[in-house]
């Protein structure tokens, strides 16, 4: 079932596809242009060393968070990994929130105190952003329990990258999700690098990792990711069998980042060549393929796409002003979120020393 | 009143929780159809069924990571890990995920998870099956962590673990399970339930001269000291069960402290980092000025734990060592 063996489909024509209205296909191209710019803008103020820690950007796979997000009911939820900026976007969650806590400001969508690896929308069933490698496979099975549990028909989107099907938390979570039946949808966004190592360096079955659900008696899918049409054709079915049979599956959707693991990984252009990345920016890039699937359907034109992109460049300019313009937190504000008992004045909030700060 | 068991206890606490609230489930290995390896959830899935009470295979970092993505969605989740010891493997769920995402997220998501099951050594089960990790956990902020030392605290304080909106790390004690306590129904009692807020500690026994401070199984062994000092050397020790190491009730160890002017702090950790090191600092550095003595440590010794019953039992603190520490002070 690998993809070279795929019999070519026209998934614009699938059903799901051929149920969005213009507007709504005019949304995943924003939404894909707004995560693009958005990367784009963090990683100049990033060079310009205005933000800390770690930057995973996510240019090149932008198809896959605004596919999948798109196809989320409301008893759906979503948890990803380190890489967390393009689903946190595709959720629907403010630039301002997002680049402010890049800048470690208050304003943040964790008040900075998470970062680029842990953003988190629960309102927008987003459950973020882990840093751990495969750590959040497990809560996406979890969280497919919770909506299992109640009684709800819905599943768990959950992302984890190529290196992550190394871990042993991964595997305890697909055994577990096979088990007892949970609606969880597990997505490998495999964009060929576990940091810099390839595949073929990392897994002693390279040939297709989804391959390994089959050791759980769970379906699997292997994707195409750059043409969003397949992916949320594809995504669609799996989420469909998820709430309608309480069934996991294992999709693997083969993308490309077009920078290093992070920003900080200054020898990504030696662990992969520079033509590789540019031919992957020319002939595969998400972005540019769907901007002209939708000019070739009439959807746009060629001016409105880009007005809509220049639209995304200055929303991302501006949630960059934004940002360095918010204030730092307050230090008092160190111990605030550690304990709901304590932030909510309970009784149980105030027997005992929680902090120890002599 | 009557005598109940450490177990029967817990297994009440649990029996009365999943009646009161619909989102509470029990998971973990051999915890239904087995009835628990130690048998504290005797008869809960017969009673309760298959969506309350859920075997899980031998999975710690999948089960226990399962147990945190439910209850982010509002499950409460009480998961048994079959011996603490286990929390090496699953320390990423239970530090990183359960223990930071409240803080990490700027407060928007909730764990109201129990993590539980047997602690401590004294069972001739190896190293790796005899950790006493309530020192590891109550070293997070974001975390909370019990210890009960008998029956009545532990029915009071699991009912507490288990509607607490934040992690509870709940350790029990193996060599406890089968004691019996007198523990009241709960129809003799004033609120109707016995419930044992997180954060209180209490004075297992009066005394004038020295205070020994402890948790656990090791309040019991304060206890015995305790008697062989009155008896023996005319010593009155009072003795103060801290329940809870996070949230500690640090007002009760002072009040004791400044009564007695001595104390020794005791516990079943390895002695570098121990609870009973925070707890002999805290004294110190608030305590000072009512201070006779040195503040002085009881912990096990600095090896893994031995194999063989003897010399086991002589790594873990017990009760003519706190004895013989005593005695020094006075």
């Amino acid at each position: 079932m690998s993809a070279k063996n795929a019999a070519p489909v026209k998934y614009a024509d699938a059903p799901v596809n051929k149920a969005l209205s213009p507007e709504q296909k005019i949304k995943l191209y924003r939404d894909m242009c707004r995560i693009r710019r958005f990367e784009l803008v963090a990683l100049k103020h990033y060079n310009s060393g205005k933000m800390g820690g770690f930057l995973h950007l996510y240019n090149g796979q932008e198809s896959v968070a605004v596919g999948c997000v798109s196809l989320m009911g409301e008893n759906d939820h979503i948890i990803t990994a380190y890489r967390d900026h393009g689903h946190a976007l595709a959720v629907g969650m403010g630039m301002n929130e997002c680049m402010a806590e890049l800048f470690g400001k208050k304003t943040g969508c964790s008040k900075g105190k998470g970062g680029s690896m842990h953003f988190f929308a629960p309102d927008k069933n987003y459950w973020g952003g882990h840093g751990i490698v495969a750590g959040q496979t497990p809560l996406g099975a979890g969280l497919a329990f919770g909506v299992k549990y109640k009684g709800l028909k819905g599943c768990s989107l959950c992302f984890l990258g190529d290196g992550a099907v190394n871990q042993g938390a991964f595997h305890e979570s697909l055994n577990l999700a096979a088990l007892f039946d949970l609606p969880v949808v597990y997505i490998i966004e495999n964009n060929g690098y576990s940091m810099g190592t390839s595949q073929k360096r990392s897994s002693a079955y390279p040939g297709c990792l989804a391959e390994r659900a089959e050791g759980y008696g769970m379906k699997w899918e292997l994707l195409n990711g750059e043409d969003i049409y397949e992916v949320r054709a594809r995504v669609n079915e799996a989420m469909v069998r998820a709430r309608e049979e309480s069934k996991p599956m294992l999709l693997e959707v083969l993308t490309y980042r077009y920078y290093g693991h992070s920003v900080a990984d200054a020898m990504h252009k030696k662990y992969r060549t520079k033509e590789e990345i540019e031919k992957r920016e020319r002939e595969h890039d998400p972005v540019i393929i769907f901007r002209n699937h939708l000019i070739n359907e009439k959807v746009l034109t060629e001016k409105e796409a880009t007005e809509i992109d220049q639209a995304a460049s200055k929303e991302a300019e501006d949630s960059g002003e934004f940002a360095e313009q918010s204030p730092l937190p307050d230090p008092s504000e160190i111990f605030d979120d550690i304990y709901w008992e304590v932030d909510n004045g309970t009784e149980a909030g105030q027997t005992g020393r929680h902090f120890f700060n002599d | 009143m009557r005598k109940l068991s450490y177990r029967h206890a817990l297994r009440e606490a649990f029996d009365e929780e999943l009646a009161r609230d619909p989102m509470v489930v029990l998971m973990g290995e051999e915890v239904a159809q087995y009835n628990g390896a130690y048998k504290v959830t005797e008869g809960l899935w017969k009673k309760w069924g298959d969506k309350r009470v859920i075997d899980t295979p031998i999975s710690e970092a999948g089960f226990i990571g399962m147990g945190v993505g439910a209850s982010m969605l509002g499950v409460r989740p009480v998961m048994e890990l079959m011996f603490w010891s286990f929390y090496t493997v699953a320390w990423d769920q239970i530090i990183n995920n359960a223990g930071m995402v409240r803080y990490m997220s700027g407060g928007q998501i909730n764990c109201p998870i129990v993590v539980r099951g047997p602690a401590n050594g004294g069972t001739n089960v190896g190293a790796t099956h005899s950790h006493t990790p309530e020192n590891i956990m109550a070293q997070f902020p974001g975390m909370k962590c019990v210890c009960p030392s008998n029956a009545y605290d532990a029915k009071g304080l699991m009912k507490a673990a288990i509607r607490d909106n934040d992690p509870v790390m709940f350790m029990e004690s193996t060599k406890l399970y089968g004691e019996e306590w007198e523990v009241p129904e709960n129809s003799e009692l004033p609120e109707g339930e016995l419930f044992i807020p997180l954060g209180v500690a209490d004075v297992k026994r009066e005394g004038t001269d020295v205070s020994l401070i402890a948790h656990g199984r090791a309040v019991l062994t304060c206890l015995k000291a305790a008697k062989i000092l009155e008896e023996e050397h005319g010593i009155s020790a009072e003795v103060v069960d801290l329940r809870t190491i996070r949230p500690l009730d640090e007002d009760t160890i002072f009040e004791s402290v400044r009564k007695t002017h001595r104390a020794v702090c005791v516990d079943e950790n390895k002695p570098f980092c121990a609870v009973s090191s925070q707890i002999a600092a805290s004294i110190g550095l608030h305590c000072f000025d009512d201070l006779d003595a040195p503040v002085q440590r009881v912990s096990s010794l600095d090896a893994p734990a031995f194999y063989s019953p003897k010399l086991e039992e002589l790594q873990l603190p017990y009760p003519d060592v706190i004895v013989a520490k005593v005695l020094g002070i006075c």
